[in-house]
């Protein structure tokens, strides 16, 4: 039960993208087309899955305050926490670099469709988010932060997909010329962002409500329909265009 | 400006506006979107930004000509990373509320885009007083962005500036609410940031018609 909460919380109502914004530059850079959207997707789902539990277990037995304990008593009172940024940065890059080496030699058709993402991922705020968001909420055991990274992960990989799926539809309408490429992007993914908020009430049965709940329904029904309503018009928009073109 | 020659003055002027990291380059957006619901959160955010621009970028063109190509991502990341950790560490000690405020949105200024690409871009291949130059540019283009955001969406959302209210009281009926003003509370929601964004960029594009994009 546990794990499925946390499977559902981290995809719909913590979305990487919609609620954190991690992410956002290979998000905005690489959402031109479907095909590499996925690409992309799967790839930092791939290194999520990697990296979260490699740094839970560096996190448990190394940096966080009396962590040190299993050494001996008299390293009970170190806390090393102040180290973590750096450490798991370093991990995050060796760890792109040795999935990238491994993936080469194991599976080149794979390697074909990640290989040229890998090394964007390093540097993705997504990986990093991951690791410091299960730091900051202090998620109990591995099997737990495993089922993290990879939810979380997936989360980003629907967010990618749907707003590249989107941007290749709404090349056919007719967007104010200033708006065009990035600025449409940028108010698509916030309207995203305000249906995405409507999940926060999927799990009310939890004390701690999550952030965002507080807006009553009524305003989540009127974004929904502002939604729809923007879908209409972009619809209508392309069958304009169709008629325009003829 | 007898201090700096017309070129190095331009390295500071462009990003400001028609070189802009967030608006045009789309660089470093993670960060600012996350923490722009307080004006104070972005001002914090930008010095931050700019301290670590500033040094990490003279740091990486000092020792641009012996770090060997293939590891350069990683020794940026530790570069970085040193410089991070200074700042949050000084966070916490001078500001400990606002550290909270911006969680780990200080130790995601490691794999902030505006960082690493300004590196990569400029300072492995310039001398350490123009990447000063230019990374102290970046930062304010930067800056200037995550300011305007925090303003508006401080200002609409709960109708205060940096805590202080500016526009009367909610409970108390006075100023602007007497007149039956309410604060629009759909401000502070973190998607409305990227909205805003997305206007700004509308504003600037139609104000200079060089920068519109093909779709």
């Amino acid at each position: 039960m546990e794990h499925l909460e946390l499977f559902f919380k981290s995809i719909f109502i913590d979305n990487m993208v919609f609620a954190t914004f991690l992410g956002m530059c290979s998000y905005l850079a690489v959402s031109k087309k479907v095909t590499t959207a996925v690409g992309l997707g799967a790839a930092v789902i791939f290194v999520l899955a990697v990296t979260v539990p490699l740094n839970w277990l560096l996190d448990q037995y190394l940096l966080r305050d009396g962590a040190l304990v299993w050494l001996g008593s008299e390293y009970a009172d170190y806390d090393l926490g102040f180290l973590s940024f750096i450490l798991f940065i370093a991990t995050i890059a060796t760890m792109v670099q040795l999935v990238e080496i491994v993936v080469e030699k194991f599976s080149p058709s794979l390697y074909n469709s990640l290989g040229i993402f890998l090394p964007l991922i390093a540097v993705n705020c997504a990986i990093l988010g991951g690791s410091l968001f299960m730091q900051s909420r202090e998620i109990g055991t591995l099997a737990l932060a495993f089922n993290y990274g990879v939810s979380s992960g997936i989360g980003w990989f629907l967010a990618i997909l749907a707003i590249a799926a989107i941007r290749e539809k709404i090349r056919y309408s007719n967007v104010p010329a200033p708006l065009r490429g990035l600025g449409i992007t940028f108010i698509i993914t916030g309207l995203m962002g305000i249906g995405f908020q409507s999940f926060g009430g999927m799990l009310t049965g939890d004390n701690e409500a999550p952030e965002g709940v507080e807006n009553t329904t009524v305003e989540q029904i009127e974004e929904k329909e502002i939604k729809e309503e923007i879908e209409e018009q972009e619809e209508a928009a392309v069958s304009y265009n169709q008629v325009v073109n003829k | 400006m007898a201090l700096l020659s017309k070129k190095d003055a331009g390295l500071i002027l462009d990003p400001l506006a028609d070189n802009n990291p967030i608006t045009i380059q789309v660089l470093g957006i993670c960060s600012a979107l996350a923490i722009t619901a307080e004006l104070k959160a972005s001002i914090v955010m930008s010095i931050s930004v700019l301290f670590v621009m500033g040094l990490g970028n003279v740091v990486i063109s000092l020792m641009r000509n012996i770090i060997p190509s293939k590891i350069r991502i990683i020794v940026q990341l530790v570069v970085i990373a040193s410089l991070v950790i200074v700042v949050d560490q000084v966070l916490k000690a001078f500001a400990y509320e606002l550290s909270k405020t911006l969680s780990v949105f200080v130790g995601l200024i490691i794999t902030n885009c505006i960082i690493m690409g300004r590196f990569e871009a400029f300072a492995l291949g310039n001398g350490p007083w123009r990447s000063f130059l230019d990374g102290i540019g970046n930062a304010l283009g930067y800056a200037v962005i995550l300011i305007i955001v925090g303003f508006f969406r401080e200002l609409l959302g709960s109708g205060t500036l940096m805590g202080i209210p500016v526009l009367g009281d909610p409970i108390e009926k006075t100023g602007l609410y007497s007149i039956g003003y309410e604060n629009n509370g759909f401000m502070l929601i973190s998607p409305m940031a990227l909205i805003v964004v997305g206007i700004i960029i509308w504003v600037q594009r139609s104000r200079n018609r060089a920068l519109i994009e093909e779709n």
